[in-house]
């Protein structure tokens, strides 16, 4: 692996960016060590941002840093170091609650990712508001993590699993949600950007139709917190869940949001150190929120990382990135839809980052592995949305997801090998 | 890009877009389904045995060129062969597709499947390679589980 030369600096003054946009992407790719290096004799296209984006070296510094002078355990040690990163990490907290505009830092609880996240909400609040009978509402396109875990609680509980459909061009057909709620409905858990189609889903709205009926909402977050602001008190729901890597953080570190209210009346989710106010031989009783919810020693370098990311983002300033991104959607929708046998599978109104498409002449694994020789990352598969596939029909799809380092060189590079490919299989 | 036509040789371009015995057997006595869950590829192998030896094989399902071209191939290859010369194929053609980057691969001894030889430069589609042999060794065994690459 080498290092690109200057040639990106150069850049600057490409006559692509447009000048009307406060936002460089050029100078924000200096910021990403790992994007400076070449794949394949290629320079590295990295479009696999909805599996994981990559780290700004501010992030890597500040994990270095902490264990290079911070590390200790947190929250029990008199000494000088304890007090230090438990200030780090409680300082981390305080940096998510601000980036959520939640009301206050005991209701965010750092998990693994939004995959803990949302199984912590249906073992803790599910297992003891949902029985049987009772009804979840989750729609069609959700990642597993926000399927399983539900269809888990149903079987455990002989509760039933409802699905808000969607159209063909992957918007949620949303008048049907209030036809699904019945006095029977505990829960909606809905996706916020989808990840297999890039759809925005009206959460706002959503919420609003929940809670006419008394009903609560988790929201998944997790590709909507890199490109988009995200204020928990306006959306009003009760549950939002996120991971740190997809964010531009650390991974092994994500975050449950929960009303304070709901939170308090939660029982614990796993036992052990921490988590505990008294132990005795015979019984124990258990801490507030959020300490109640991290059994163990948490992922002290990885919540740091990821108030250190939030803090990247807050310096870059996420909505004029976001602005950029909707340009950079616009072109390569553009650039993409020129390639002959090209089917993008996702055309939503309100669409962010990803390009989920099929090629006629080739398997999305074929065209994975034909982009990754131009050096260009891509996933290729089923991008753990099985329901969306079988919605569309399709075995898979190939999934381009920007982030915004990435530039309208990069969508190039994807238009020239998908020319290629349909070269290879012609 | 030479990796590339190493990979998609002419042969596999050909057997993914029109592959020999895509079916149902209607006689079929032996069958089995193999999943590859990371990715959803998916294949139902036919096989018809008259007594130790593969009278009949086909197959049906869904995945890349690689994976398609491999089942085609395969079926090509074992009708009429014996149980124990299927088996012997598999293991040969298991070592072409693994083998070490550095040695050389002996295609002398697989006959046409020599073509899959470039599959080992690539190592996250060795299984897209495989998973018709694998379901094909589930249907000789006579296994009711659904076969899967993980």
């Amino acid at each position: 692996m080498s290092t690109v030369p200057h040639i990106l600096v150069d850049k600057l003054s490409c006559p692509l960016v447009d000048r009307a946009s406060p936002f460089d992407p050029y100078r924000v790719r200096q910021d990403f060590p790992v994007l400076q290096q070449f794949v394949r004799g290629r320079p590295l296209v990295y479009l696999d941002n909805a599996a994981t984006t990559q780290k700004p070296r501010a992030v890597i510094g500040a994990i270095e840093a902490y264990y290079t002078s911070e590390n200790a355990n947190i929250h029990r040690g008199v000494h000088h170091l304890s007090q230090v990163a438990t200030d780090s990490y409680e300082g981390a907290r305080g940096k998510v609650r601000q980036f959520l505009n939640a009301a206050m830092d005991r209701e965010i609880i750092f998990t693994r990712g939004t995959t803990e996240s949302i199984n912590l909400v249906a073992h803790s609040y599910g297992r003891k508001n949902i029985g049987e009978g009772d009804e979840i509402i989750i729609t069609e396109m959700e990642h597993h993590s926000n399927i399983v875990p539900w269809q888990m609680l149903c079987e455990e509980k002989g509760a039933t699993l409802r699905y808000v459909p969607i159209d063909d061009q992957g918007d949620l057909l949303i008048d049907e949600l209030e036809k699904l709620i019945t006095p029977r409905t505990r829960l909606v858990a809905v996706v916020h950007i989808s990840n297999a189609l890039g759809t925005v889903n009206p959460i706002k709205e959503i919420v609003k139709t929940a809670h006419a009926h008394g009903v609560p909402v988790l929201v998944d977050g997790a590709q909507a917190v890199p490109h988009m602001k995200v204020d928990v008190r306006d959306l009003d729901c009760d549950f939002y869940t996120f991971s740190g890597h997809k964010m531009f953080g650390p991974t092994g570190i994500g975050v449950l949001y929960g009303k304070s209210d709901l939170l308090e009346a939660m029982p614990p989710y796993e036992g052990g150190g921490s988590m505990i106010r008294t132990v005795s031989m015979q019984k124990s009783t258990y801490a507030d929120p959020p300490n109640r919810f991290e059994a163990g020693t948490p992922h002290i370098s990885g919540g740091i990382g990821l108030g250190v990311a939030i803090d990247y983002l807050n310096r870059i300033g996420l909505d004029s990135a976001a602005a950029y991104e909707a340009e950079l959607m616009d072109y390569a929708d553009g650039v993409l839809r020129e390639i002959p046998g090209l089917r993008m599978i996702g055309n939503a109104k309100n669409k962010v980052s990803v390009l989920s498409f099929v090629m006629d002449a080739a398997h999305p694994h074929d065209v994975g592995t034909i982009l990754d020789q131009a050096g260009i990352a891509v996933r290729a598969g089923h991008h753990c949305a099985q329901p969306i596939m079988q919605h569309f029909k399709i075995p898979a799809t190939t999934r381009a997801a920007t982030a915004f380092y990435n530039t309208r060189e990069d969508i190039d590079a994807l238009a020239k090998a998908l020319h290629h490919v349909n070269e290879v299989f012609s | 890009m030479s990796d590339l036509r190493e990979l998609y040789q002419q042969v596999i371009l050909d057997h993914n877009k029109s592959p020999r015995n895509f079916k149902a057997l209607e006689d079929a006595n032996h069958s089995s389904e193999g999943f590859n869950p990371l990715c959803g590829d998916h294949i139902n192998i036919y096989m018809k045995m008259d007594g130790d030896r593969i009278a009949d094989l086909s197959f049906q399902g869904s995945g890349c060129a690689i994976s398609k071209a491999s089942a085609s191939l395969m079926t090509d290859a074992l009708k009429g062969k014996t149980r124990e010369e299927a088996e012997s194929l598999f293991e040969r053609f298991h070592d072409l597709v693994t083998a070490d980057m550095d040695s050389t691969p002996d295609t002398s001894s697989v006959g046409k499947l020599a073509v899959f030889a470039g599959v080992r430069e690539f190592p996250a589609r060795i299984k897209c390679a495989t998973l018709a042999w694998h379901t094909l060794n589930a249907a000789l065994k006579g296994k009711d589980e659904p076969v899967t690459t993980e």
